[in-house]
């Protein structure tokens, strides 16, 4: 195992891997931006280092000034938590380079799902079942037109390198598929630097499902599955472990297994090692490839609570050369958990809200660790500044217990409890949608909070 | 004269409109950056843009005006 890692992140993620790796022994690094210099990532960590102003760009994107904290703090790994370098193949090549272990897939699988078009490319080649739509990127004004005839209207624009919701688009006619072409292709090459697009058909209602994937480099495990159809601005809010579609009405214990065998076929045909994810839409009994995340998902904790794994600590252990210690047959899922995001925005109008939080509450300590079924992963605590800069991710809320029915119930009183000042959150929101007849129901769609 | 202000604190992402351009209400005027989204700042009545008090990739705050109908 290392003896020293330092993890390219902020907010509860950092935290979060932080706690891993105190339970194996291992020291960590911080890096923080000018404005997160007390943050509450940098307290968990053994020591810190900074990186620069407080843009992402000059700080927490900057892969150079990354890997040089590292060298110089004398981390063997870097672990790049999810979103800011954690998809990027030239940053996980750069570590190799550097001689520090990228805690990841390897840069080749990474490599062959980046662009989101060539990984559907190479899915449905293998028999992956993916959403219809273009061939590749479609550039041309006039190859989008004829592509989009093809594959249907409404049909959704989205930015090959794109991720989180960022440079999609819906249009339903020609003259919004134009307009959506130029839309998406400005802001990808704004955020991502290319401006490539492609084209999927977009279901109306279609249910968010997903498989974990865990891996060695030899044996590769379908996890679990987690269902995230509750989303706003195409961000998920609300997580469940096992997903409600494979359940309710009725058990569908089929159509899981589908799902479960091409989520492992997917992550075989690009040799995924490591921890990602499988998205899927479910529309009706077909399920369709949406992307490969080669990272850790913001909704881990709900599989870790299923299944009694630490995913962090297996990433770590999996990037230090050990073995899995666990097989397929080992994993039971047992229980039902519910992760309820609590970001920093206004409930009704989803609009962000950063400032200063005067008050953080929390029902139970936020120690990463269960509490009578609650767990809380949190990045914040009172008397710090949520600012612009970042994502809107307070905390996380993790509800299990041995049904789902006791889940809900324990989430609601949790969330009760849970008293933030200062800014707005989204507590209200997920209190009525736990509190609905539709969500009891496990009617879930992506659609679900619109007719709240 | 209506002054069109921030509606939320962030980054100035884009300027949609040119001083004397013809906006209609609704019309977006900026996009503001906030939190890792995109906020549409919106004309409130149709009118010509008068002035334009903010530049892209500028930090501005809740309140702080960024564009002048007239």
């Amino acid at each position: 195992m290392f003896e020293k890692i330092l993890i390219a992140n902020r907010g509860e993620i950092a935290c979060r891997v932080a706690r891993a790796a105190r339970g194996l022994g291992v020291k960590t690094v911080a890096v923080y931006s000018d404005a997160d210099a007390s943050a509450l990532h940098v307290q968990a960590c053994d020591e810190a280092v900074r990186l620069g102003p407080a843009p992402p760009r000059e700080s927490y994107l900057d892969g150079a000034k990354v890997i040089a904290a590292a060298r110089q703090a004398g981390a063997q790994a870097i672990h790049p938590g999810y979103g800011f370098l954690s998809e990027q193949a030239e940053f996980a090549q750069a570590c190799a380079d550097a001689g520090l272990v990228f805690v990841g897939p390897p840069p080749g699988a990474m490599r062959a799902i980046k662009d989101k078009a060539q990984a559907r490319a190479v899915m449905r080649a293998a028999g992956v079942p993916v959403v219809p739509g273009s061939e590749g990127h479609v550039g041309e004004e006039v190859a989008a037109k004829a592509s989009a005839a093809s594959v249907g209207y409404p049909l959704l624009v989205k930015a090959a390198a794109g991720g989180g919701g960022i440079g999609m688009q819906v249009a339903r006619d020609e003259p919004e598929l134009l307009k959506a072409l130029r839309a998406c292709a400005d802001r990808a090459r704004a955020s991502f630097g290319k401006d490539s697009v492609y084209l999927e058909r977009y279901f109306e209602q279609p249910r968010h499902v997903e498989v974990q994937i865990l891996g060695d480099g030899h044996l590769t495990l379908a996890v679990g599955a987690r269902e995230c159809s509750i989303q706003r601005r195409h961000q998920k809010i609300i997580e469940e472990a096992p997903p409600p579609a494979f359940e309710l009405p009725a058990p569908r214990p089929r159509l899981l297994h589908r799902l479960l065998d091409a989520g492992l076929l997917a992550a075989r045909t690009v040799g995924y090692a490591n921890a990602g994810t499988c998205e899927f839409l479910l529309v009706g009994d077909e399920i369709y490839f949406i992307e490969l995340n080669a990272r850790l998902q913001v909704e881990h904790p709900i599989t870790e609570a299923t299944t009694g794994l630490d995913l962090v600590q297996l990433q770590l252990r999996i990037a230090a050369g050990e073995k899995l210690p666990v097989g397929q047959d080992d994993l039971g899922p047992r229980g039902h958990a519910i992760e309820c995001r609590i970001n920093a925005e206004d409930p009704v109008k989803f609009f962000p809200s950063p400032g200063p939080v005067k008050r953080f509450d929390t029902p139970v300590p936020a120690d990463g660790a269960f509490h009578d079924g609650i767990r809380i992963d949190a990045g914040y605590r009172a008397g710090d500044t949520v600012t612009p800069y970042y994502d809107s991710l307070l905390a996380k809320v993790i509800a299990f217990a041995g049904t789902r029915a006791q889940a809900i119930e324990r989430m609601r009183s949790a969330l009760a409890r849970f008293a933030v000042e200062g800014v707005k959150t989204n507590i209200p929101t997920h209190l009525k949608a736990l509190a609905s007849d539709a969500f009891a129901r496990g009617e879930l769609d992506t659609h679900f909070l619109e007719r709240l | 004269m209506p002054d069109v202000p921030a509606h939320i604190t962030g980054t100035v992402w884009k300027i949609e409109k040119k001083v004397g351009e013809e906006v209609k209400a609704g019309d977006v005027l900026v996009i503001l950056e906030s939190m890792k989204m995109e906020m549409p700042v919106e004309a409130p009545e149709d009118g010509k843009v008068a002035e334009i008090r903010c530049k892209e990739t500028q930090p501005v705050n809740e309140g702080d005006v960024l564009v002048v109908l007239k």
